[in-house]
């Protein structure tokens, strides 16, 4: 299937084919571009929303937070409220409702899918021999980034020389745009485009696990006075709040680092910019200062989606009229030939020392009775698919 | 030989798809979008290289705008980020602006320069912001005057 260069008719956003007359053939059922994407995203909402494929995790950290929350906001509220100060649950309450929009938000922003090169592009850059068999280009392509030597690899999937940052994710098969990781706890890329959700979530997930295990403290303390220490304390596992706060708080530190040195995790996991591998090696993406660099992570201006413009984009699909004489091209090599570093880290988000799940603390039962186990409530069925945010 | 067409319509009906140019982007400065400049030469007999470097330049001076940092782009970001990004269902970010100001260049561009040159530029937005796409298409038919090969009124105005 051939992209024409159709122009876009910026008012009706229709694809047109300039061959065809205008506004005569128009075919059967019009489509919408996302849903020709390749690649293995999931779409919900017409293409508003969207997904890794693998959304289970994300489930599970919905559920993770919704229950802990829950179970805080039922039995450990009341009795801080009424003995301390009605601020804590209010301000719980911001905290939670932070951290749930940062979540879906960066769960269902295009992280920057750079579409994929049309056979058009791709012919240029891979240029004809005489037979009209394309070789691949060379493997690599080095440009001068602010005075510094970066290498622009090909990929093959996606058939085009990938800009600087930019990585292949394996996992969702795109090409994403400063590629940070892939994250299945949010279930999504993290990238260009909703890298300032993904901080901002782990950033507000620290302090409302921070908040709620000070609390749940005090409410172990507080019931201590009247029923004995240790025998408040064993209806609370505070020894997993411990481990599951660690790794939050770890990762956000982790995270702040990048951000204020302007660095992915991938470029941070690899070297890149490090000293090590020569002297004279810098960031050139680096503004120079700390607060610069997190402003422009943070606030800075936020583009669109490439290549789709509105999730209202309708395709319509016209067949493909016959060409003057461009090279024809061959079918890609079915396995693409395995570059040198394999394209991307399908690793969790934590840094590789710290543990896993990020149990949140979970709050005391309500008092009288030999306390039942806290923890195994059996945890819901995985949700249905949330439902879409207001974007 | 350059073939001479009216306007866009008439692109579209006389005309078939000969070439593609791409224009690369331009990475020196970092990961902003820059288009190179530098003329390509299947352009020569088609085009003025000075008109041609001005309508990318405009555009990478377009394109600078809207990825600029400054105080109203930390503005419009702290206020998404207080109204939970809510504000941007009743207002625009300050790069659809942009887009939208580019988009009507292009037209503009395309309807006065490169279609009455059997040019079509499309928008960079479509490829990803990768490439500039340059169509040329080459006059259909006998290659005598252009003039006769279009039945349809030569001289509409849009």
């Amino acid at each position: 299937r051939r992209n024409r260069g159709g122009l876009l008719n910026q008012r009706s956003f229709i694809v047109t084919d300039p061959e065809r007359s205008f506004p005569g053939q128009r075919s059967r059922s019009p489509r919408r571009k996302w849903q020709l994407l390749p690649g293995r995203n999931r779409f919900y909402c017409d293409g508003r929303i969207m997904m890794a494929r693998q959304t289970r995790v994300f489930y599970l950290t919905l559920v993770l937070i919704l229950l802990t929350c829950g179970l805080f906001f039922t039995f450990d509220c009341p009795f801080l409220a009424s003995h301390l100060t009605p601020a804590i649950p209010a301000v719980a309450g911001v905290l939670f409702v932070f951290v749930m929009a940062t979540l879906l938000r960066a769960s269902f922003t295009d992280p920057g899918v750079l579409p994929r090169a049309t056979p058009d592009e791709a012919a240029d850059l891979e240029g004809p021999t005489g037979e009209g068999v394309l070789n691949p280009p060379p493997r690599s392509r080095e440009v001068l980034v602010n005075g510094q030597t970066v290498r622009l690899k090909y990929c093959f999937t996606c058939r085009m020389f990938r800009p600087p940052r930019a990585s292949h994710c394996s996992l969702c098969d795109n090409c994403v745009e400063r590629f940070d990781h892939h994250c299945p706890w949010v279930g999504n890329c993290v990238g260009r485009r909703n890298y300032r959700f993904f901080y901002l979530f782990i950033l507000s997930l620290s302090f409302l696990t921070l908040f709620i295990f000070a609390f749940v403290i005090t409410h172990v303390i507080i019931r201590s006075n009247r029923t004995g220490f240790l025998s408040a304390l064993k209806d609370s596992p505070v020894v997993v709040c411990f481990f599951s706060i660690w790794s939050i708080v770890g990762l956000s530190g982790f995270h702040t680092y990048l951000i204020s040195s302007n660095q992915t995790t991938n470029e941070d996991i690899k070297g890149s910019w490090s000293t090590k591998r020569g002297k004279d090696n810098y960031n050139p993406y680096s503004y120079g200062n700390i607060l610069t660099n997190c402003c422009a992570a943070l606030c800075g201006p936020l583009p669109p989606r490439s290549g789709l413009l509105l999730s209202t984009t309708v395709l319509a699909s016209s067949p493909p009229s016959p060409l003057p004489p461009l090279p024809p091209l061959p079918p890609l090599p079915a396995p693409p030939p395995p570059l040198s570093p394999p394209p991307l880290l399908p690793l969790p988000l934590s840094p590789p020392l710290l543990p896993p799940p990020p149990l949140l603390p979970l709050p005391l039962s309500p008092p009288p009775l030999p306390p039942p186990p806290l923890l195994p409530l059996p945890l819901s069925p995985p949700l249905l698919p949330p439902p879409p945010p207001l974007l | 030989m350059a073939t001479e067409f009216h306007n866009l319509q008439e692109l579209r009906h006389s005309a078939s798809l000969a070439n593609k140019v791409f224009i690369q982007r331009d990475y020196s400065e970092g990961t902003t979008c820059r288009f190179q400049t530098k003329f390509p030469s299947e352009l020569e007999s088609r085009i003025e290289r000075t008109l041609f470097e001005d309508t990318v330049k405009t555009l990478n001076n377009y394109y600078a705008e809207a990825e600029k940092i400054g105080g109203q782009s930390y503005l419009e970001g702290c206020l998404a980020c207080t109204t939970a990004y809510l504000i941007f269902l009743c207002m625009e970010t300050r790069y659809e602006k942009v887009l939208k100001k580019i988009a009507k260049y292009i037209q503009e561009q395309n309807e006065k320069i490169f279609a009455p040159r059997g040019l079509l530029v499309t928008d960079p937005i479509e490829r990803g912001m990768r490439v500039i796409e340059i169509s040329i298409y080459e006059d259909r038919g006998s290659s005598g005057s252009s003039s006769g090969s279009s039945s349809v009124s030569g001289s509409t105005a849009r």
